[in-house]
């Protein structure tokens, strides 16, 4: 399978990092991920293959790590930290808001497949809070109203 | 990018480049940068382990060890390599510190890991740093790429013979991550599960070599104390306790953010007067100080000194530097609550204690929080708790145990205030919902 010549180039770096193939097997995934959308069946495949570990021991990883996903799902993930000091600046309050405005609940995908929706634990943006990641790009002190105007660019990103 | 905020009382040692556009090497350069381990590279590993010992120095990751005993405990003799490794997996709920070493000052903690290395006899190190922190990946990469091109890592570093390699790795979401073994498990490819100890990392780590770890904030600590000297360090904190450390402040204040004050500062001013008192005009009802795991303190137990020692003395821990403060509105059972569904996602299974406890204890509070509860909950919350305690591989288990026990035996009457079908007295409305009691 073909992924972007920037994850090859630093795919082939990475393996010079390590005294074993297997260590960077982490990081790739997450970057395979970003490129696919989520982890599929032949992802899991190639990366066995050139890492030189069976499917299972591919899998046994992923199913560890809470930014994985073997599932496919929006274009924008929304996750919304309800942890404790989020929790206490209005994190679970923003994330009923999500619920409602997005139409859909932890882990679920609108129709349209642009956004996806999670509840997720502490993002490290406590001094910042309440936070919210879309992808990998961090949203803090957010009101409901501010919440709308993030979500709103993102459908505009998205329809230009 | 995290907002940046001030305050006349901080010290402003591993924060001083903050807003400086440190991230350029040569910037770094001007700011006195790589001049440590400039400095480190005539010194005699032994001097620089000794300097690192008197200055204080302990692990900011929130175990409070010596960072100089620390390396001291790596063989001298080797048969295989030796790493150093820094952790960056900050996810202690409450704690966002490392990022802004990481946004601000990369540079810093790539010079840490280059002196720890020369101090242990390493030639290979390793900056972690948790997947979620993606933007400060890529800031990283680019730091040890510029360290690179200008000869500060590779071959013959600053023409002293010494080959120093030191790379990225990024994580893919996990806390548990950040605790030391598992941490080393990660990073070599697997699942993030702790190992058993002993050994120790230091004698037996990653790919079975000698290897020391340490929390990103400590590692910048360290160039700072071999330009400024041990001393000067030592006194900017408290006996024992030397330096300073970022503070996050967080939860209902009017100021919260992240400051750089002396060991030893005294909690209370930090809440009324750093972080600019309670928000929305409330009064205190509780601080955790160090970061989830840590047992929460009463308005009447924070007139305390913020450094390790005097922070155990009140049954507490300073731990990982994440001040989170509730106010009066504060539900402590839904407190406890939420605390225990992070643990209880968290936990990776390996250990009973750990895995049964945390989802017993969540269930618990569920029930408990909705009005479920019976009254041998209570005692039924404190004694599972207890029996978790020092059962478990890493200190996971600790860590969900430890602040639950501090609710129940400190919010004694307002988990009473639940029971009978009651409704939670700080919420409206919360459905009742029915699980198992806990047999005991």
């Amino acid at each position: 399978m073909r992924f972007s010549e920037e994850f090859e180039t630093r795919f082939a770096a990475m393996l010079t990092h390590y005294p074993t193939k297997r260590s960077a097997l982490v990081p790739t995934l997450l970057y395979a991920q970003d490129e696919v959308g989520f982890i599929s069946d032949e992802v899991i495949a190639e990366l066995a293959q050139r890492l030189d570990l069976t499917e299972l021991e591919v899998r046994n990883v992923i199913s560890y790590y809470s930014m994985l996903t073997t599932k496919p799902r929006g274009k924008y993930n929304v996750q919304v930290c309800t942890n404790i000091a989020c929790m206490l600046r209005g994190g679970e309050e923003l994330l009923e808001h999500c619920e409602k405005k997005l139409g859909i609940g932890h882990k679920g995908t609108t129709p349209d497949g642009l956004f996806s929706l999670e509840e997720v634990e502490c993002i490290g943006a406590c001094s910042w809070a309440p936070a919210v990641q879309v992808n990998y790009d961090f949203h803090e002190n957010l009101t409901n109203a501010d919440l709308d105007r993030v979500l709103d660019e993102y459908r505009n990103k998205a329809n230009h | 990018m995290a907002t940046l905020v001030s305050h006349p009382d901080e010290v402003r040692v591993i924060s001083k480049r903050f807003g400086q556009g440190a991230t350029d090497i040569d910037r770094y350069l001007q700011l006195d940068g790589y001049k440590a381990v400039q400095k480190a590279l005539a010194m005699q590993p032994d001097v620089i382990i000794n300097e690192v010992k008197s200055s204080g120095l302990r692990g900011r990751g929130g175990a409070g060890f010596s960072t100089g005993m620390k390396w001291s405990f790596v063989p001298k003799q080797s048969a295989k390599p030796k790493y150093v490794l820094c952790n960056g997996d900050e996810s202690e709920p409450g704690t966002c510190k490392d990022r802004l070493i990481f946004e601000h000052d990369p540079h810093s903690v790539i010079e840490g890991v280059m002196i720890a290395a020369l101090a242990v006899g390493s030639h290979t190190g390793y900056i972690y740093i948790r997947g979620e922190y993606r933007y400060l990946l890529v800031i990283m990469q680019k730091a040890i790429k510029d360290a690179y091109a200008k000869g500060f890592l590779g071959k013959n570093i600053f023409g002293s013979g010494y080959d120093l390699d030191i790379y990225w790795h990024g994580g893919a979401g996990a806390y548990e991550v950040g605790e030391e073994s598992a941490l080393m498990e990660s990073l070599e490819g697997k699942r993030g599960i702790p190992r058993i100890r002993p050994p120790f990392p230091a004698v037996v780590g990653l790919w079975g070599g000698p290897t020391v770890i340490n929390n990103a904030e400590t590692l910048a600590a360290v160039p700072h104390i071999i330009l400024g000297g041990a001393d000067w360090y030592a006194k900017l904190g408290t006996p024992k306790n030397g330096g300073t450390r970022l503070f996050c402040l967080a939860g209902n204040l009017n100021k919260p953010g992240v400051y750089e004050l002396p060991m030893g500062y005294n909690l209370k001013k930090m809440i009324y007067d750093v972080g600019g008192g309670i928000a929305n005009g409330r009064s205190l009802k509780a601080v955790v100080p160090g970061g989830s795991s840590t047992p929460v303190l009463l308005p009447e137990e924070i007139d305390v000194a913020m450094d390790f020692d005097a922070v155990a003395k009140t049954g507490s821990m300073l731990g990982s530097g994440g001040v989170v403060v509730l106010d009066d509105t504060a539900c402590i059972v839904k407190f406890a609550l939420r605390t225990m569904k992070f643990y209880r996602h968290e936990s990776c299974g390996w250990c009973i204690p750990c895995r049964e406890g945390t989802d017993w204890l969540e269930k618990t509070l569920i029930r408990f929080h909705s009005g479920g509860g019976v009254n041998k909950d209570i005692d039924n919350m404190y004694y599972l708790s207890e029996n978790m305690l020092g059962k478990t591989f890493c200190p996971l288990g600790d860590a969900a145990a430890m602040p639950t026990m501090a609710f129940v035996k400190k919010f004694r009457k307002e988990f009473e205030d639940h029971l009978d079908g009651k409704p939670c007295p700080f919420e409206k409305e919360v459905a009742i919902e029915r699980s198992p009691v806990m047999a005991h």
